[in-house]
């Protein structure tokens, strides 16, 4: 501070030493160049995100579970990011690809793993395994460190305003159809019943939708609903006929 | 004898604006509170509503009790500094960071001991872990920067701060925006972007405050009476700057309807991940390195009672800081399905990160050049000195890191979350303290209580830090380590669980480290207590706390 007369700036340096407003432009020029590259071309570039076959929008009742893995922050221990190396793809499963998470407002690759990976948990274990283990993860896994959600099993689901939130999301570019809206509330009913009733339409609507066993009782509960988006992930692509080299455009 | 008053007492035109705007407020928020889709955003609406009538009803106490004459921006030739935000921001500061050091040992001992999640919604560790990195970074940090931004833009201009209810509106509005945040998780309410939670309607109200934090630094500045903005001030409009560009892009959103609290980000999938951890690697970047240096380049030149050592290091280390920071983004997402591009770009950026910000470190540490004999006896500079040190230690070891050899080995372990804490304890936490610990004095106008429990905090908490990183080095490698471990016959070696079981004794030790810094932020709390308890001493004035206007 006291050296300031003994090293006076001088030129550039003087301008934005002595005028905050040129120095602000000059913050804002400096930070702008590195995002702008990083991030534009993910935009564009058509080699960002695979062409895949069988990845679809959410149904209702996923839809509903997704809302709930995000209520609860599920994400601070759980990752949805299977990486190319071979301890991980044999752990969990293919790797990870960006056509996978594209219809995931918000994303949820996460960034820590107190728990296991789970991008492709979906069919890896039953129903009844999955309602155990979030009712009492200890009861299944005994030195399991997660937290208990009995609570869920007795929440019934909100789905009062899932239409409204399917809606925005086709705004943001998940291709939701108007008959897909429309029957927002059928379809998640349908899902969630043990008798099948409407699940053809259902499945119309949403191929590979899984249906009945996700039953629980009399109303459709919040367990229910994230177990049905539990089971939906990571099984969308068959990589039997997935071609890695296709997507190299 | 009654005396008719020259001028009546009027109302300025800011306490008009201001008290309008908040009766149309608490009016819109109750009536979006009998509309909420949600119990709980009926309770924030409602908080919303209570908040703006209680900041008219203290608008008007204000002006009842104010002169006829707005305060004078000089008194006899010296400027009239305004302290009250100052002061309320330093103590939200220790009320925050005493909370969110709390929370941050509970979220440890619920991960050693999974039964104290009480299967209860409100404290699993999924709802309350963003409650301790919202209150620790931004609750705590975030003050610290407010006290000691408008302390230093003050001083180093010789101005008083812009505005009378302005800097009010922002120490106040941002604890509302804390307030807001953090129960909002505990209910449920988040966007589930780490270090991003909080929904649409609390960052629109970030915005504003935002806005008017950066107006009043402009308008400040413009009134300095140096020709020279000083360093500090650089970082801290680097900081202000570029976390509103952050905060704008990583909140691109539609609310699903205004009474829900609920909203739909515009970005998906790879390109929501890239968006986000731009936001996230500059919340580190601007928030806690760009913030916390302008704190550096005032309190410890001040301290040591020595200028900056390079006056010419700190121009390059600035303006390469904050080009190659905005890049390294891109290393929180090495081997996803993030272009390989964009993921060589962040490591690239990541190591020439390095330079600038040992840049920082090197102005810092050689700041003390014939100083040095102060770390034997001022264990406030001492604090300040060992958090630039710790602010080297994580900038080395986060280029590291980010080599993708490397990465793939630490990336989702615990090593993670050593690094994270030698950054935010070591670094964060020990500059604000002795930062708090030299402006505290200063603006009460008192003598620090107590040199000796400065001391006691400095080593309980150091030895703290040790415990929690080397804990977490050890549990991160052993856990990278266990997963890729293959048997003789090409196996995989452990099942996930196995590698969780054998964290435990590692999740202890950093409990025990946690615990240590509580004590030592507890130690803290008594010390200021005592000071702000003691009468004023503008008589006696100890040099080495004088605050002496900035040449």
């Amino acid at each position: 501070m006291s050296n300031s007369t003994q090293h006076a700036p001088s030129g550039l340096n003087k301008l934005l030493e002595t005028n905050s407003i040129m120095l602000l432009l000059g913050i804002l020029l400096m930070v702008s160049v590195g995002g702008i590259i990083e991030i534009v071309p993910l935009f564009y570039l058509k080699n960002t995100i695979e062409q895949v076959e069988g990845v679809r929008p959410y149904t209702p009742l996923e839809l509903a579970g997704f809302n709930i893995y995000v209520r609860e922050g599920c994400y601070t221990c759980h990752s949805q990011m299977i990486r190319p190396l071979r301890d991980e793809v044999e752990r969990y499963g293919h790797y990870s690809l960006a056509a996978e998470s594209m219809y995931d407002h918000p994303h949820q690759w996460g960034s820590k793993r107190n728990g296991p990976d789970l991008a492709r948990v979906g069919g890896k274990y039953s129903n009844d395994w999955q309602r155990d283990h979030l009712r009492d993860p200890r009861a299944v896994v005994p030195s399991s460190i997660m937290p208990g959600y009995a609570f869920l099993a007795k929440a019934p689901v909100n789905d009062a305003h899932l239409a409204e939130q399917m809606r925005l999301l086709r705004v943001v570019g998940v291709p939701y159809s108007d008959e897909q809206i429309d029957n927002a509330a059928a379809d998640l009913a349908a899902q969630a019943a043990s008798d099948n009733a409407g699940g053809a339409d259902l499945q119309k609507r949403y191929p590979n939708a899984v249906l009945g066993d996700v039953a629980g009782g009399s109303s459709v509960t919040e367990e229910d609903a994230l177990i049905a988006y539990l089971q939906h992930l990571g099984v969308s692509v068959d990589f039997k006929l997935y071609d890695d080299k296709a997507n190299i455009r | 004898m009654e005396r008719l008053p020259l001028i009546p007492k009027r109302r300025t035109f800011g306490e008009i604006s201001l008290s309008a705007i908040f009766v149309l407020l608490a009016v819109a928020t109750a009536f979006v509170a009998t509309r909420a889709y949600t119990p709980a955003y009926a309770f924030h609406m409602a908080l919303f509503s209570l908040g703006s009538v209680l900041a008219v009803v203290a608008i008007n106490m204000r002006f009842e009790k104010r002169p006829k004459a707005p305060p004078p921006l000089v008194i006899d030739g010296k400027p009239n500094y305004n302290y009250g935000p100052i002061k309320f921001a330093s103590l939200a500061a220790l009320f925050w960071g005493t909370a969110g050091f709390v929370v941050g040992l509970y979220l440890a001992l619920e991960l050693s001991f999974p039964a104290l999640n009480f299967d209860l919604p409100w404290i699993n560790f999924g709802r309350l872990r963003p409650l301790h990195t919202s209150a620790v970074i931004f609750a705590f940090g975030g003050n610290v920067l407010l006290a000691t931004s408008f302390y230093v833009v003050q001083r180093t201009s010789r101005a008083r701060i812009a505005g009378e209810l302005a800097p009010w509106f922002v120490v106040l509005g941002y604890n509302f925006f804390i307030l807001i945040a953090g129960t909002g998780y505990l209910l449920g309410i988040t966007r589930s972007h780490e270090y991003a939670e909080p929904e649409w309607y609390a960052i629109l109200w970030l915005v504003v405050v935002w806005v008017v934090y950066l107006l009043i630094y402009l308008v400040t500045l413009a009134r300095r009476a140096e020709p020279h903005i000083y360093v500090a001030n650089w970082f801290y409009l680097a900081f202000i700057l570029t976390v509103a560009v952050l905060v704008l892009g990583n909140n691109t959103e539609i609310p699903i309807s205004i009474y829900s609290p609920q909203s739909v980000i515009v970005w998906s999938g790879v390109q929501d991940a890239m968006i986000q951890w731009w936001y996230g690697h500059n919340a580190v970047g601007f928030f806690l390195t760009a913030g916390f240096l302008g704190i550096v380049y005032y309190f410890v030149p001040k301290r040591a009672e020595r200028p900056i050592y390079s006056y010419r290091l700190s121009i390059v280390h600035f303006w390469a800081l904050i080009f190659l920071y905005i890049w390294a983004g891109p290393h929180h997402l090495h081997y996803t399905a993030l272009p390989d591009w964009a993921q060589t770009l962040g490591m690239v950026f990541s190591v020439m990160l390095w330079m600038p910000s040992w840049g920082g470190m090197i102005n810092g540490l050689m700041t003390l050049s014939g100083a040095w004999d102060k770390l034997r006896t001022d264990p406030v500079l001492r604090m300040m000195v060992v958090s630039v040190a710790f602010y080297g230690m994580s900038t080395f070891e986060g280029p590291l890191m980010s080599v993708k050899a490397v990465n793939s080995l630490s990336h989702y372990t615990d090593w993670g979350i050593g690094h994270v804490h030698s950054g935010s304890l070591g670094w964060v936490g020990f500059v604000s303290f002795g930062a708090l610990y030299c402006l505290i004095p200063w603006i009460w106008n008192k003598k620090l209580y107590s040199l000796k429990l400065v001391n006691w905090h400095f080593w309980i908490s150091t030895i703290g830090i040790v415990f929690y990183i080397s804990a977490m080095w050890v549990a991160g490698i052993m856990q990278g380590l266990m997963w890729r471990a293959y048997t003789p016959q090409g196996f995989l070696e452990y099942s996930f669980v196995e590698t969780t079981e054998a964290l435990h004794p590692e999740y202890l030790i950093r409990a025990a480290g946690g615990g240590l810094f509580v004590v030592g932020m507890l130690i803290m709390l008594v010390n200021i207590y005592k000071t702000i308890a003691a009468p004023r001493i503008d008589e006696v004035f100890d040099a080495a706390t004088s605050p002496i206007p900035a040449e």
